[in-house]
């Protein structure tokens, strides 16, 4: 089990037990956090789970893949520490691990 | 429509209306044929494809030979894969000579597409809508008190047509008072010459050149003055709009014209007409108004306004099992897969608290997927909340009717009567 704690736009703190398995939208969505649509499920192809990764933990989360960075580049609200949720896979590297959501998804 | 002559008689000849759907060869099926799509008769040709046929070469059409992509999956695998399947020339099914089609982003590929669609996403984007809505329900507000109670009368001409060109006239900040001027140049920019709109595609080229006369004086105002919110004044002073030449200009305007203009217009329409087919989901609604979120969602997967998109191939490739050659068209069904009981339970029932009533194809998917989204979504919102506070019944008490087109799937007529609360 890996600890991640969504900060929504509003401060507000939700902290979900995640498995290996699930990814850091899927936990989301699972869990009930708000701020996450996920409108195409898991594909990469909607940019609608945008979280901004906690700069303590950029290193591990690592950079944008492929397919992602072009849908990211579209999001008018993009940062430095912008991911996709969707294609982050939850690990117990990933333990602790601090997102925080933007006040629109797009 | 019965009276077109020419090529467009022909056309009709091939139409699939009538016809049985489930014993047609399929090498007949010519979906993209608007027959079938003014006559409603689409759902069940889709279904005999998506089981025999998901990935179906139509040989022999009034616009050549095209692919059918029919499966949720195989939709969402092209929408990823844009370095294969381009979206340029064009994403309608007809290879409009070069002189008479507009550069437009939809019909681009990155880098361009990217470059473009980022300088004027902002003014449809979530920030610059949170200050748009307060005007949007008022408008809305004066549309449904000035309706006629008690009487029949045309609900697209008088809600989903007005509130859509409003919003629209908003967007641009274009003269109020010549909005309606909007709709008619989206409808002369989809039109089938022959289908009623315009006779032949010099004809709209000349209306459309209006259209970019005036919006040009627009532009040379706007760019004379501080950059502002509206969509004109972004492009004005955008930087890599800024230069842009007069016809790639005239592009995008219509690609934002008819992009918030049909496709919210008919999904307005859309809703009226599943609630009624759907009386215990009405009854569902009346009882609980804070479903409406989920039901423009579900609104807008039922109605899908707009029946495709077009790929070209820009390689040898192969999709589910079928060999796709450099320079095939490939279109991709929204409609079809927005029905694909593999991907979406019960795809044929309209229900307005559906789990994730979200995840349809209405919008597309991938750096494509449609910029206005959030912008149609808040509309169709607040439109309910208003209609929910003031009527009982929105009553559907005739056949709607159709458009010619199976692209744009909407309707010109829906008549209707209100029921106050």
């Amino acid at each position: 089990m890996a600890k991640i704690t969504y900060i929504e736009y509003n401060g507000k703190e939700h902290s979900i037990d995640a498995a290996p398995g699930d990814t850091v939208m899927s936990a989301a969505i699972d869990n009930l956090v708000p701020g996450i649509d996920a409108d195409c499920g898991g594909a990469c192809s909607c940019g609608t789970c945008h979280v901004f990764v906690d700069e303590a933990w950029l290193d591990k989360v690592g950079p944008p893949g492929e397919f992602e960075e072009p849908m990211l580049d579209l999001n008018p609200d993009r940062a430095a520490n912008s991911r996709l949720s969707c294609q982050i896979d939850v690990n117990q590297e990933l333990d602790g691990l601090v997102v925080r959501l933007p006040e629109f998804q797009f | 429509m019965t009276t077109a002559t020419g090529p467009n008689t022909e056309r009709q000849n091939r139409s699939l209306a009538g016809r049985d759907p489930w014993t047609i060869p399929l090498e007949e099926i010519d979906l993209a044929h608007p027959g079938i799509w003014q006559a409603n008769e689409f759902l069940p040709f889709m279904a005999r494809m998506r089981r025999d046929s998901p990935v179906h070469y139509c040989p022999n059409s009034a616009v050549g030979p095209y692919w059918s992509v029919m499966k949720y999956q195989d939709i969402m695998t092209v929408e990823a894969a844009p370095h294969i399947y381009s979206s340029e020339p064009t994403i309608g099914i007809v290879d409009v000579l070069p002189e008479y089609s507009l550069p437009m982003f939809i019909a681009m590929d990155p880098p361009k597409h990217d470059e473009q669609r980022k300088t004027v996403q902002g003014v449809v984007a979530p920030a610059n809508l949170k200050n748009l809505e307060g005007l949007i329900r008022q408008r809305v507000g004066a549309i449904l008190d000035s309706l006629p109670v008690g009487e029949t009368f045309n609900w697209v001409d008088l809600v989903s047509r007005e509130l859509t060109t409003q919003m629209l006239a908003t967007l641009f900040d274009f003269p109020f008072e010549e909005r309606h001027k909007l709709p008619y140049w989206s409808d002369v920019a989809t039109a089938i010459p022959g289908a009623g709109v315009v006779d032949s595609y010099e004809e709209s080229l000349q209306i459309l050149q209006e259209c970019l006369a005036r919006f040009s004086e627009l532009w040379r105002e706007r760019a004379a003055r501080p950059p502002g919110n509206d969509l004109i004044s972004m492009l004005a002073h955008g930087e890599s709009t800024r230069n842009m030449p007069p016809r790639e200009f005239l592009g995008n305007l219509i690609l934002l014209i008819v992009g918030g203009n049909d496709t919210t217009r008919n999904s307005i329409t859309g809703g009226v007409l599943a609630l009624n087919e759907n009386p215990d989901q009405y009854q569902k609604l009346r009882e609980n108004p804070a479903l409406i979120p989920s039901m423009v969602s579900e609104i807008i997967r039922w109605q899908t306004p707009l029946a495709y998109m077009r790929r070209t191939a820009k390689c040898d490739t192969e999709l589910n099992g079928q060999k796709i050659r450099q320079g095939d068209k490939v279109l991709l069904w929204y409609a079809s897969g927005n029905r694909d009981g593999d991907a979406i339970e019960n795809p044929d029932a309209f229900i307005i608290d559906r789990p994730r009533a979200r995840q349809h194809l209405s919008f597309g998917f991938g750096i494509h997927r449609c910029m206005g989204n959030r912008l149609a979504e808040m509309q169709l919102r607040i439109l309910w909340e208003e209609v929910m506070q003031r009527f009982h019944t929105v009553e559907v008490t005739g056949e709607p009717t159709r458009i010619y087109s199976s692209f744009v799937k909407g309707y010109t007529e829906l008549p209707v009567r209100l029921h106050p609360r």
